[in-house]
């Protein structure tokens, strides 16, 4: 295990730079590398090792261990373009190795054979983007098999009668039932629904020298001290170093992409972590810092050749994001369910996926999943009935009882691709290191409230049926804040509606490619780190033929 | 009546505020705090609080999660969890919290005239004054939403007093003392479970195909 790294110089071209070791960046490295291609993989947050992944609340959550810190990289918000954005925090995702993979609630479910060719079957939505992906499902089904087998997902093949055709089982059987998830399938049963086990990037077994998971109940917002959760940092990080090709060279924030007068790209700038610039040099480099700062990194790139940003000549780069939207439904029972012990979902629910427009009057789909998520003091703080007082023996006795007797149906629907919702740079606000902030503009189209609202209420239908005692709804507000960051550098094959072709390669830019959220053409249904993976290990094998057949050179 | 020592150990309801008006000697703060070092075994001296302000902020704590058949803030030490925090992960709030407590205390003598301290007023008097001060701001944190933006110095104790109530024992937060705030919301300190995990899935069968897709939608 204990194998010395390999350490690039800056002036070393390497093959490959890769922004950015999340859950694109990681299978990226993992991939190239065994492929033979030497890497450098610059992540702007620390690198962090299992014993760093502390069940602390306040240094986790408050003080942003594992996350992009909104002090330092501070954002901007408006609703339209007309408005002046105000400072608040717009995006959070994983800022240390393994990016949001290492905190992540490890949902991973596949998308769907609709995703890919929604615009040719529901048509054209006026106002919108929406669009088919120059892929289909069958072209990513392979890579999707590839992720569950080498990072490590547990599910049961054949239990959602909604899934799409696959070629392989699981590796593992699913986690163990949680009671909240035998409410929701007797509930949804009861309704005619099809509950089955949720599919998660969660070992159920031990695999590859980790742990299966052990039930700790820090595991949304936190990351596994034990392994077990099949994060980047968990699974093909290590696999990456294991090549003697790959180096993660964390504490390296990337903040321009260098070209040469012809306007290929000749590496990553970046700041270390004492705010010095350095250039790694490569033959190519491939942008996954996420839907957020993908773009940013792109419109930061401005150069005399691109004046607009790099590979930015559609003038989409950041343009298209998508959300996905959310609602959480609260069911209070009779007995104890205990479901802070473990992972978060154990059910999960596919019949809404696809809804008839003509029949509920209105775009969209989703998944229901049953959940418990919180920390004790999160659960005091938003997992009360809206009655329970807020202080004093009324919300002692609610805590008290409540917090064992608890759990969530989450619903997560579609964004529908809005050319006015984007992540661009404020003109105003910097960040710590003097760059320009991101500014969030975003309005979710009427018909993805109305699908969300929709959904949510056979959330509370589930309730019903199950015999909660008691249920509410957390109000589902106005999106302004994001963790899904999808769109803002489309896939397709024409140059003036997308920013890369199907090969992952920016269409204005031939040694330059972008994998991450921000390939999306549309949202899925809420649960989009799987599909992410399986671009990447598509996208490496396309790059990989590029390289051998001498196209990436000049 | 209770003694002195059943009194700050009970904190229960029924004691007048007379009582406590008449019972209560300069001192009492340093023996309360002597008190709580004793029990807890953690450091003698508070790091931000003077044993004053120690004591006003207790008393507040106290009523936002009481003692009652169950142990409350008092006995989870969540006082030294906040003065912890003023010295630690929340240190910009030491100014709300100086400024706090005496505009606690001058609402104590404005609404009882004679009362000079928060923790000198009798329990109904304490929730009448601390409903006052309740600007009722319902609070978004979760993980990962924006920080709410600057709050009063109610919300801030209220939040405080339930992280430092509810906050991993095991962590070097001085909170939750001896896991006190855990057992009382029925969470087991272990941090590795097995299945079966509660009442509704201990009986399960074991996963059952159901029938086909319907085609509905």
């Amino acid at each position: 295990m204990t194998t010395a790294q390999i350490k690039y110089q800056d002036s070393d071209e390497v093959d490959f730079v890769i922004v950015g070791s999340g859950a694109a960046g990681g299978v990226l490295a993992k991939a190239l590398s065994t492929n033979g291609f030497r890497v450098v993989v610059l992540e702007q947050g620390p690198y962090l090792r299992q014993s760093d992944l502390v069940h602390d609340e306040i240094k986790v959550l408050q003080e942003d261990l594992l996350t992009n810190h909104p002090v330092l990289q501070p954002g901007t918000f408006r609703k339209t373009a007309q408005e002046k954005a105000i400072p608040q925090r717009v995006a959070a995702y994983g800022r240390c190795v393994g990016g949001t993979s290492v905190h992540f609630t490890a949902n991973y479910w596949r998308f769907h054979e609709i995703d890919f060719v929604e615009r040719s079957r529901v048509g054209a939505i006026p106002g919108t983007g929406l669009a088919d992906w120059p892929i289909s499902y069958a072209d990513l089904e392979p890579y999707y098999t590839k992720v569950e087998w080498e990072i490590g997902v547990s599910g049961l093949a054949g239990s959602s009668p909604f899934d799409p055709p696959r070629t392989k089982a699981y590796p593992m059987p699913p986690l163990p039932v949680k009671s909240s998830g035998v409410i929701f399938e007797r509930g949804a049963r009861k309704l005619g629904w099809h509950p089955y086990p949720a599919p998660m990037a969660i070992l159920s077994q031990p695999r590859s020298g980790r742990s299966a998971c052990v039930h700790c109940g820090f595991c949304y917002g936190f990351g596994c001290e034990v392994g077990a959760k099949s994060s980047a940092l968990a699974s093909v990080i290590p696999m990456a170093e294991r090549t003697g090709r790959c180096e993660i060279r964390p504490n390296a924030y990337v903040h321009r992409i260098e070209v040469d007068a012809t306007g290929r790209v000749i590496g990553a700038a970046y700041f270390d972590e004492h705010k010095k610039t350095h250039l790694q040099r490569a033959k190519a480099v491939i942008v996954s810092a996420n839907g957020a700062e993908t773009p940013r990194l792109l419109l930061l790139s401005a150069s005399k050749h691109f004046p607009d940003g790099l590979a930015n000549s559609s003038g989409l780069v950041g343009k298209y994001l998508m959300f996905n939207t959310s609602a959480r439904s609260v069911g209070l029972f009779e007995e104890p369910l205990n479901d802070y012990k473990g992972f978060a979902t154990s059910r999960v629910l596919h019949d809404f996926y696809e809804l008839d427009a003509r029949k509920v009057g209105f775009y969209g789909g989703g998944g229901l999943d049953a959940r418990f998520d919180y920390t004790p003091y999160f659960f005091a703080m938003t997992g009360l009935p809206p009655d329970t007082p807020r202080w004093g023996q009324g919300l002692k006795r609610d805590l008290s009882h409540n917090f064992v007797r608890t759990m969530e149906i989450h619903s997560g629907g579609t964004s529908l691709p809005l050319e006015t919702n984007s992540f661009s740079l404020d003109p105003n606000l910097k960040d710590a290191w003097g760059l320009p902030a991101l500014r969030l503009t975003y309005k979710d189209h009427p018909d993805d409230v109305k699908s969300i609202h929709w959904l949510n209420d056979r959330a509370m239908d589930i309730f019903d049926a199950a015999g909660a005692v008691k249920k509410w709804s957390r109000p589902i507000s106005e999106q302004q804040f994001g963790v899904h960051l999808l769109g803002t550098c489309r896939m397709g094959d024409d140059p003036k509606t997308s920013v890369i072709n199907p090969d992952h390669r920016a269409h204005d830019v031939k040694n330059l490619f972008l994998c991450d959220g921000s390939s999306l053409v549309t949202s899925g249904r809420g649960q989009p780190t799987m599909t992410i993976q399986a671009l990447a290990y598509r996208a490496a094998d396309r790059i990989t033929a590029l390289a051998k057949r001498g196209d990436l050179a000049s | 009546m209770p003694s002195r020592r059943q009194f700050l150990l009970s904190g229960i309801e029924g004691i007048s505020g007379a009582w406590v008006a008449a019972h209560w000697p300069a001192a009492l703060a340093a023996a309360q705090h002597a008190h709580l070092v004793k029990q807890s075994g953690i450091a003698a001296s508070f790091e931000f609080f003077s044993p004053e302000m120690a004591v006003e902020v207790e008393s507040i704590a106290a009523r936002i999660i009481p003692t009652d058949e169950t142990p409350g803030a008092r006995e989870a030490g969540v006082v030294y969890f906040i003065d912890r925090a003023l010295v630690t992960f929340a240190k910009e709030d030491r100014t709300l919290y100086a400024q706090g407590i005496a505009d606690v205390q001058a609402k104590t003598r404005e609404m009882f005239p004679g009362v000079e301290r928060f923790s000198a007023a009798s329990q109904d008097q304490q929730d009448k004054i601390l409903r006052a001060l309740d600007d009722n701001v319902v609070s978004k944190a979760r993980p990962f939403v924006a920080r709410p933006a600057p709050q009063s110095f109610f919300e801030t104790v209220r939040q405080h007093t339930l992280l430092g109530f509810l906050i991993d024992p095991d962590s070097d937060r001085h909170g939750n003392r001896g896991g006190i705030g855990w057992h009382v919301i029925g969470r087991e300190r272990d941090h590795m479970f097995q299945p079966a995990f509660g009442h509704y899935d201990k009986d399960y069968p074991g996963w059952q195909p159901d029938s086909p897709a319907p085609q509905t939608k």
